[in-house]
């Protein structure tokens, strides 16, 4: 092999090797990294909230002045919504998942319990509240007309009975055995029954560390005078049926101030914006270094050819092939771009560590390096690939010629 | 000379200009990346009020139950209780203070032609106005006995004007808010916030709030807080007792125009605190913060973490490019030994040598900084589609404009030494032989 004759070259150009090198190295550890961060990111986006979205908006209805009653006009609007063509079922809430507001609050397995045994989000909706959020029943049984509680600012909500998600069930109940069991919302009590168990509704909050921890609760709570509807449509007739809503809702009391419309998927839009924004940004980040490097290395490659002209020349005349020429170029990048992956790889790792020292970041995990070495060994046999075709060009006879 | 080898320098770029593309993009893009999230985060971070960020202080006492701290690593809670706020309102230790919380309500305007809105607002003292000092431009804030005698005044911002009386003095007309008439006593002007710092609890690029009213007001009106609440334990049934209980939902602001007034008044919230230990309240141990504004800002992370790690690879990215244009200009200056031979033999010394390649370089860096701030501001246009909220510090001001100019030159020469220094140890003997 040649190996030792492009070593010994390359002895006589070390600047330009570690420089191409150190482009690497650095490449290497940014894009392990960002690439990791990506895959998270999307990951967490990538999160079911339990709720049927696509078909689901929510509107908030405020009224105001004497003589306005929260209590009758919710009725009627939850009575209007329902009747409208196109709806298969509203309800009145106080938030849904990925908005990011909303109420939590502990539970216990005892009353006066000093620690929690979990936190939950709290979902207030009425007796339709499943069937508008379309979570999906997995055990126990759907809230009656007749446990929907209403209340105001300044009451207690202790709910009789509640439905909770799989994963509080779990949570509070090891064994399994959550259905039929009473647990504690408020310490005081009194105590809440567990009448049914639903697969998944996430939290109101993307960032919280009990994401799954849910509970629905059968009571009607307007904020002052305002209420948030959330309003699921057939499959397909979301659009349409946003354009009824808001002209009848206006239309049966025409003083009242209407917030804009947001679907679900414009909630969840909101919600990621920030991941995906860091996701865009990274992998901009990404496509540029590692066109910077491959055009780094395009334009070294070129200048050793140039420089190299005469040598190649007398290599062709002594008698090596076009295929020697330009297994040497291809050779001579594989073996700076390795030393260069060798010293990225420890700076992969290294810039994970102070990742998770000053971010609380993850650790990255250890198939990014080696994956990412594969890319830049091929990244850089491309880029050196048309040089090195230049190079296998040189005609012998430029051996004899001087300057 | 510096004409001379300018034109020199324009020339050899000229003959390789594939090569010069790449170096001019290379460092253009590094110092895009790197001066677009600088930008953000600089602006975020940067300190809303200088003239006396060190004197406004957020007032936190934890209050909170026995049994778990309000946040694991220790922080006392982000606001205060009604009780605590009123407290420390009456006690008047501070040069100044106010305690505030955000209030969403329905606008009624007397102009039937505008349909009645909803419209984000703050209930706070009177020294609001003289803590975090919007600018006026009818009239004036209300005073401390407007304070005390709960009176129905507003001050409005100056959209909220544009929107009700067209820009126009409004000041001693009236405007309705859910049923009741609010006197206007004064119109903010535009009020640029980058932050809205005085309130981080909702987030520090929340909308601005459109109108300001007195605590004691809202308090009367039983108007709740639009802001977050939280608590320990069950705040009991009714208005009253809410009021009366350990929820936190206020944020509170003082105003201390010396280190030794800071000290004071440190001492007066703990002797405040011990007193209601007395009382049964207050089970935690002595944890009360008066954190400033910068430090508050930082507490509240302003800058989120994302923008810290994106200004981290954008500088990394930079140095990138750096690299490869040393690799670059090295291979391009030591194909011109032969030049430099010449021009050695011919009697220049080394010293012109150099100054003729890092005049080029300098080229290349200006070039690349004009470049590199065309591309901050589209860099900056896309952070601003990114990120929605962000639309008040991802711009450009004179400061940073003048640093990303820096920054190009400064790396292009930095990136050129090198290749420019070993560009003038060339030995004119060997480059003039055949």
């Amino acid at each position: 092999m040649e190996i030792r004759p492009i070593l010994s070259a390359l002895m006589r150009s070390k600047v330009s090797m570690i420089l191409i090198g150190l482009q690497v190295a650095l490449t290497l550890a940014i894009v392990c990294n960002a690439l990791f961060i990506i895959h998270e990111r999307l990951q967490r986006m990538d999160r079911p909230s339990g709720m049927n979205e696509a078909d689901t908006f929510i509107i908030s209805s405020t009224g105001f002045g004497q003589g306005f009653d929260v209590k009758s006009s919710q009725q009627a609007d939850l009575a209007l919504l329902r009747s409208l063509p196109g709806v298969a079922d509203a309800t009145s809430a106080i938030t849904v998942p990925m908005s990011q507001s909303g109420w939590s609050t502990g539970v216990s397995l005892k009353p006066n319990q000093t620690t929690d045994t979990a936190s939950t989000a709290l979902y207030l909706v009425d007796a339709h509240g499943l069937s508008a959020y379309g979570v999906q029943l997995v055990e126990g049984r759907d809230f009656k007309p007749e446990e929907v509680q209403f209340k105001t600012f300044n009451e207690r909500v202790v709910p009789t009975s509640v439905i909770v998600t799989r994963a509080l069930a779990q949570r509070l109940f090891p064994d399994g055995d959550a259905l039929g069991k009473q647990v504690y919302y408020d310490n005081e009590g009194p105590a809440s029954t567990i009448i049914g168990i639903v697969e998944r509704l996430q939290t109101p909050w993307l960032d919280s560390d009990f994401i799954d921890n849910s509970t629905l609760a059968p009571v009607l709570f307007p904020y002052g005078n305002a209420t948030r509807y959330v309003v699921r449509a057939e499959p397909g007739r979301r659009d349409e049926v946003i354009k009824v809503v808001e002209q009848k809702l206006q239309e049966a009391n025409p003083s009242r101030i209407l917030s804009k419309v947001r679907t679900l998927e414009q909630v969840r839009a909101e919600g990621y914006a920030n991941d995906r924004a860091m996701a865009i940004i990274l992998g901009a980040v990404i496509f540029a270094l590692l066109a910077i490097t491959a055009l780094g290395i395009v334009g070294m490659a070129s200048f050793w050819v140039a420089q190299r002209t005469r040598q190649i020349g007398t290599r062709r005349a002594l008698g090596a092939t076009r295929f020697d020429i330009l297994r040497y170029f291809q050779l001579e990048n594989f073996i700076i771009t390795s030393i260069g992956l060798v010293v990225g790889g420890v700076l992969a790792y290294a810039l994970s560590l102070w990742l998770m020292s000053a971010f609380q970041a993850p650790r990255l995990p250890w198939h990014y390096v080696p994956v990412g070495f594969l890319c830049l060994w091929t990244l850089g046999q491309l880029a050196v690939l048309g040089p090195a075709l230049r190079a296998s060009r040189v005609p012998p006879a430029v051996a004899t010629r001087s300057v | 000379m510096f004409a001379y080898y300018l034109q020199l320098g324009l020339r050899s770029l000229k003959r390789n200009p594939i090569l010069t593309a790449l170096m001019i993009v290379g460092i253009a893009m590094g110092i895009a990346a790197s001066m677009t999230t600088l930008t953000v985060m600089h602006l975020m971070g940067s300190d809303p009020i200088p003239w006396k960020s060190d004197k406004l202080h957020y007032v936190q006492l934890d209050n909170w139950g026995a049994d778990a701290p309000y946040t694991e690593d220790g922080r006392p809670p982000d606001q205060v209780t009604y009780r605590d706020a009123t407290a420390l309102m009456t006690a008047a230790k501070a040069d100044k203070q106010t305690a505030m919380f955000k209030v969403v309500k329905p606008v009624q305007p007397e102009n039937r032609e505008v349909k009645p809105f909803q419209a984000q607002g703050r209930a706070t003292f009177a020294d609001f106005f003289a803590m975090f000092e919007p600018p006026f431009r009818y009239g004036h804030g209300w005073n401390r006995d407007q304070d005390a005698g709960h009176a129905r005044v507003i001050v409005l911002g100056s959209e909220m004007n544009e929107k009700l009386f067209g820009g126009q003095d409004s000041t001693g007309r009236s405007v309705r808010l859910d049923g009741a008439d609010y006197t206007i006593v004064g119109v903010l002007a535009d009020w640029k916030l980058r932050t809205r710092y005085y309130d981080l609890t909702v987030g520090a690029f929340a909308e601005p709030d459109e109108y300001f009213v007195p605590f004691t007001t809202m308090i009367d009106l039983k108007q709740r807080a639009s802001g977050n609440n939280s608590c320990w334990r069950a705040p009991g049934t009714g208005w009253d007792a809410y009021l009366d209980s350990d929820c936190v939902w206020i944020q509170m602001w003082v105003q201390l125009d010396s280190p030794a007034r800071l000290a004071e008044y440190h001492a007066f919230l703990d002797n405040y605190v011990n007193e209601q230990k007395k009382l049964g309240r207050f089970p935690r141990p002595l944890n009360n913060r008066l954190l400033d504004v910068n430090q508050w800002m930082v507490d509240q992370r302003v800058v989120s973490r994302d923008v810290q790690v994106q200004t981290g690879l954008g500088f990394a990215f930079l140095v990138v490019c750096l690299v490869n244009t040393i690799g670059l200009l090295l291979a391009k200056f030591s194909r011109k030994a032969g030049e430099i031979g010449l021009r050695r033999a011919l009697g220049a010394s080394r010293r012109e040598v150099f100054k003729q390649f890092l005049i080029e370089s300098g080229v290349i860096g200006i070039s690349g900084g004009v470049l590199g701030l065309v591309l901050t501001g589209v860099g900056l246009l896309a952070v601003r589609a990114l990120y929605a909220e962000y639309k008040t510090v991802a711009t450009l001001d004179l400061t940073m404009v003048a640093t990303t100019l820096v920054l190009a030159v400064v790396s292009a020469i930095l990136a050129g030494l090198y290749p420019t220094w070993r560009a003038c140890r060339v030995q004119p003997a060997t480059q003039l032989k055949l």
